[in-house]
């Protein structure tokens, strides 16, 4: 019975019933791979599975770095575009607030099973302050691919620890995907069901938003 | 319309739904009504990754608790809550039919959102049932409800009610999440809590509450807690 201290003191109140080592053992993606073979693990898993296999680390720090991106983006869409409106830009702080504290507590935990947290990226946001409506355009572009991010990560964590947190964060990324298309007049969620994405999925979406 | 894509084979696809086709009654009707191929396809994947010589569970024996021991297939505890899942997913599919038919709801946006929403719980109670049948358990049953007491206090406290089931909902997804052990069932359940998540925040926005109500982290339910909150809406 293996107890993971989150260094984060908000993330204390995830913590989930007991699991055996086993349990989440048989959760990552090797021991999947073992029983299921590699083939039939499904798209969930499969892309991530190929390129990374880092364990919990790799995985919360792809976390941060998309959280980073997504912190600075409303931290300059705050400032930055012109005209927001009430709603808007209540929203867009909201965010802002709620991503700077992901940052926190990704790089906290990341710390507190002795990895190093990656560094903030550069980012380059283009035109997307340009408006209200490229701003929140942007914003769904965001939300919808950190949901995809989480959601393809969550099966190949190993902690439950971590996976409780993932998923706690993950909720947030959800809301905000939602009340930004309630915002646009878009569907409310693309499909009834938020498919995973892989990690390079992601990485190539985000791509263009960094800096190097 | 937007489905995602699955890139499942064919045959799998065909063999789901295939078992649906056979189940007479609300599932079949449904599943034709929400568009059958989409409803069961999104999460054949998922399912034909579990499927194969898992053992299966048959829902006799009762009491132990004993499950955790093959190495990642389908456990007794598992089903249970793909169950649970199935039970919530149904009182919220009724809910919304409900609302939908009462004509209470006159915002023709709002409306819009209530449609949207009500067409993803069906498409859940679909999935969670191929989900626990592919996996050779027994669905659970379609809770009878009532939701008289809400449907006669008019729109505002039908949004309400709504945004209180959502909230819940996606915290009794989150209260899941680290005791799933499949992870395949895992990746469905992540994939369901989202598209509740987004139905929380929406809905609170609508009747003016936070969107994030426990702040940058959301917190979970557990079992318990949940069922509890929904009993008064479950007659049996």
């Amino acid at each position: 019975m293996s107890k993971i201290k989150m260094a984060a003191p908000e993330l204390a109140h995830v913590q989930v019933d007991g699991m055996t080592r086993e349990a989440f053992l048989a959760r990552s993606a090797i021991a999947a791979g073992t029983v299921y073979g590699v083939a039939t693990v499904g798209p969930f898993v499969r892309e991530a599975f190929a390129q990374e296999g880092g364990g919990d680390l790799e995985i919360l720090n792809f976390a941060l770095t998309l959280e980073y991106l997504e912190a600075a983006f409303y931290t300059q869409a705050v400032k930055q575009v012109s005209g927001l409106s009430g709603q808007a830009r209540e929203i867009a702080t909201t965010l802002r607030d709620n991503e700077t504290e992901h940052v926190d507590a990704l790089t906290q935990t990341i710390k507190s099973l002795d990895g190093t947290p990656v560094k903030a990226p550069g980012v380059d946001f283009g035109e997307a302050f340009a408006s209200q409506g490229s701003f929140l355009e942007t914003a769904q572009t965001f939300e919808d691919l950190g949901v995809g991010a989480y959601n393809g990560a969550g099966p190949m964590i190993e902690s439950k620890e971590v996976l409780a947190a993932a998923a706690s964060i993950v909720q947030i990324e959800g809301r905000h995907a939602g009340v930004i298309r309630l915002l646009r007049g878009e569907q409310i969620s693309p499909s009834a069901f938020d498919k995973g994405l892989g990690m390079q999925e992601v990485l190539d979406a985000a791509k263009p938003f960094i800096k190097a | 319309m937007n489905e995602s894509k699955t890139r499942a084979p064919h045959e799998v696809q065909r063999s789901a739904l295939d078992e649906l086709r056979q189940e007479p009654g609300s599932r079949a009707q449904f599943l034709k009504m929400v568009g059958g191929a989409g409803a069961a396809g999104a999460l054949s994947v998922l399912i034909a990754a579990c499927g194969g010589d898992d053992e299966k569970d048959t829902s006799s024996s009762s009491g132990s608790s004993s499950s955790g021991s093959s190495g990642g297939g389908a456990s007794k505890a598992d089903l249970e809550i793909v169950n649970y899942a199935l039970t919530l997913e149904y009182l919220e599919a009724d809910f919304y039919q409900q609302v939908l038919d009462s004509g209470e709801v006159k915002d023709k946006k709002v409306g819009e959102v209530a449609m949207e929403i009500a067409e993803n719980e069906q498409e859940h109670v679909a999935a969670l049932t191929a989900t626990v049948e592919k996996l050779g358990g027994k669905p659970a049953a379609r809770p009878t409800t009532n939701f008289d007491s809400v449907l006669e206090g008019g729109e505002k406290k039908i949004l309400e009610t709504a945004a209180t089931v959502e909230n819940l909902g996606a915290a009794a997804y989150l209260g899941q999440a680290g005791r799933i052990k499949s992870k395949e069932i895992l990746a469905a359940a992540l994939s369901i809590h989202t598209v509740e998540a987004r139905h929380a925040a929406v809905l609170n926005s609508v009747v003016g509450k936070s969107i994030v109500p426990d702040g940058a982290f959301a917190k979970p339910a557990a079992m318990p807690e949940v069922l509890k909150a929904v009993k008064p809406f479950i007659k049996s």
